[in-house]
């Protein structure tokens, strides 16, 4: 029998506010443990949590970005449960009264995905575990607090490579809103796949299960593969499917069970007594959204009207934000677009391939890139030895003017200068010479390859393919 | 309404407390009489009544994202039973 898969995405961001949600903690990444913390997120008696108002703002342009309805009266609950990384025993979270709901989110095909629900709540601490057998774990509370937004989207994902794209979208979309840096590896962007199978052309629901530690896109699309795999034998064979907590493993490439189900978590939500609800004023929810950062969709769209470039390239470039950004940068310094777009597409993005270097931590100054461009256009330089003139920029920040000056790069097209160079490669190369002369056309091509040579490649190949011609014809005629 | 032997058990157990078998059969009834205490509320008529999460009557009380000194590691750490590497001691979590 054949299966179709049911998946829906849980996906976690921290918000990229400058202190936590309920505290005037920083949430820096990367400081020492226990560095950031306060008697608030520290879960300590007698402190009350204040909601911090940049996290109900962010929330709401992810809501608004996604097309959700808000929430106008909303509050904050306690989700209860014992784990050490939690030190009121309880996260503040959202239960039946989220800030956004009723989203949607298209696919590339068309296909809409919905957005069920879009809440705020504070992120845990991290449990560093210890060797096997030292019997004890070390908790670092410097992330407990850390604001965040939980996207929950209805299964209306049918394969892993939609699920893939889905969370990319997603991804570019929070980017674009400056609402979260989502770096996966970092943790700020964390995503829990639930998936069940069906058989195909049915509308009855499977058991499903849940997918968490997924830590990349390819692990997301790999981990749903295995499970839909792991689920369809199971299913041949007339087995059932358990529903459970099931954790990718990374390494060994396959998911494992971690808890069953049946012994349910109860987590006995109830409204914070310590938190006033929030009542959103349809002015300051209708200003945030007049107030929206243009979107990858929409930026797209304006490269191919604006600046006329292919689909193909306005998509690559505004598939990254810095990137969408670098580039009208450059065009601030030059005036070509396709142009601009056909060097970042080839060099910088084979350099930054080679570097590993993602676009956020791009060095070059788009100035410097426009100047190399402009440069390439007048004739100074050669495309060749503009490619090789931006692996230096690239590579040091340095601005052309500062390479071509140092390696004495500069393009020769002067006339007299060449034509000196042109006469001696004629006396050179008599054969060649006289194979051209003797109607071989192709002849003028070695002996510009000979000059390119004396010159190191500086030479103006439009100039001296002229001058050569000339002289060459000229010898025709004596 | 009322709580079953078996239904103040599983709470108990959600919340870490362990409770001989004598005293749950006390706590039972206990709870019972608190829940027949409250259930007296049902008379009034709550029809066209929002439901209520709040005691007080403030709303949108918001603290602006601004960054104050956190605690010296040493202050949020006096309160352990046991530290290492800066970091609190817990008993080992089996994943």
């Amino acid at each position: 029998m054949n299966f179709e898969a049911v998946i829906g995405l849980e996906v976690h961001a921290e918000l990229s506010t400058k202190t936590k949600i309920f505290c005037a903690c920083s949430t820096k990444f990367g400081a020492e443990a226990n560095t950031q913390t306060c008697p608030v997120c520290l879960g300590l008696p007698g402190t009350l949590p204040v909601l911090n108002e940049k996290v109900v703002e962010y929330c709401l342009r992810a809501g608004l970005a996604l097309n959700c309805q808000i929430t106008d009266w909303s509050k904050l609950d306690r989700k209860n449960y014992f784990y050490p990384d939690l030190p009121k025993a309880y996260q503040i979270s959202q239960s039946d009264l989220p800030l956004c709901r009723d989203g949607s989110l298209s696919l590339a095909s068309g296909k809409p995905i919905r957005i069920t629900r879009i809440h705020i709540e504070e992120d845990a601490g991290k449990l560093i575990h210890s060797t096997e057998g030292e019997g004890y774990s070390l908790v670092d509370y410097n992330r407990a607090g850390v604001p965040l937004i939980e996207i929950v989207t209805a299964p209306d994902l049918a394969t892993p490579e939609e699920a893939v794209e889905f969370l990319e979208k997603l991804r570019r979309i929070l980017i674009y809103l400056g609402i979260s840096d989502c770096k996966m590896e970092e943790g700020s962007l964390r995503c829990d796949a639930n998936i069940s199978l069906k058989p195909a052309g049915t509308k009855q629901l499977g058991t499903k299960t849940e997918l968490k530690n997924i830590n990349s896109f390819k692990a997301l699309g790999r981990a749903l593969a295995y499970e839909i795999e792991r689920q369809s034998e199971l299913l041949a064979e007339e087995k059932t499917v358990k529903q459970e907590t099931r954790k990718w493993e990374e390494a060994k490439q396959r998911t494992l069970s971690m808890r069953s189900k049946e012994e349910a978590q109860d987590y006995r939500y109830f409204p914070d007594p310590d938190l006033v609800p929030i009542e959103l004023d349809p002015d300051y929810v209708a200003e945030i959204a007049a107030a929206l950062p243009e979107l990858p969709e929409e930026k797209k769209h304006r490269f191919i009207e604006d600046y006329h470039l292919p689909e193909y390239d306005a998509e690559l470039i505004t598939g990254s934000k810095y990137l969408a950004d670098f580039f009208e940068a450059v065009l601030k310094h030059y005036c070509n677009p396709k142009a601009a777009s056909n060097f970042i597409m080839g060099e910088l993005l084979r350099l930054m391939g080679e570097e590993g270097l993602d676009p956020e931590d791009l060095k070059v100054n788009p100035a410097h890139l426009g100047d190399l461009l402009q440069r390439i256009d007048e004739g100074e330089i050669s495309i060749t030895q503009g490619k090789k003139i931006f692996e230096r920029v690239f590579r040091t920040g340095a601005s052309p003017e500062e390479i071509i000056q140092a390696e004495g790069l500069r393009q020769i097209s002067d006339q007299t200068q060449l034509l000196i160079v042109v006469n001696k490669v004629i006396q050179d190369y008599p054969q060649s010479v006289r194979d051209y002369l003797g109607g071989k056309e192709k002849a003028a091509g070695f002996l510009i390859g000979q000059i390119m040579r004396e010159t190191k490649g500086q030479a103006n190949p439009q100039v001296i393919k002229g001058l050569l011609i000339e002289e060459l014809e000229k010898m025709r005629q004596e | 309404m009322s709580v079953s032997e078996q239904e103040l058990r599983q709470v108990a157990e959600l919340v870490r407390l362990a409770f001989s078998e004598d005293e749950l059969r006390v706590l039972v009834g206990e709870f019972n009489r608190i829940l027949q205490f409250v259930a007296k509320l049902n008379a009034v008529d709550t029809t066209g009544v929002p439901p209520t999460v709040q005691g007080v009557k403030v709303k949108n009380r918001f603290r602006p994202d601004q960054v104050r000194p956190s605690l010296p590691r040493t202050e949020a750490l006096k309160n352990a039973v046991a530290v290492k590497d800066g970091s609190f001691v817990v008993p080992q979590i089996m994943e």
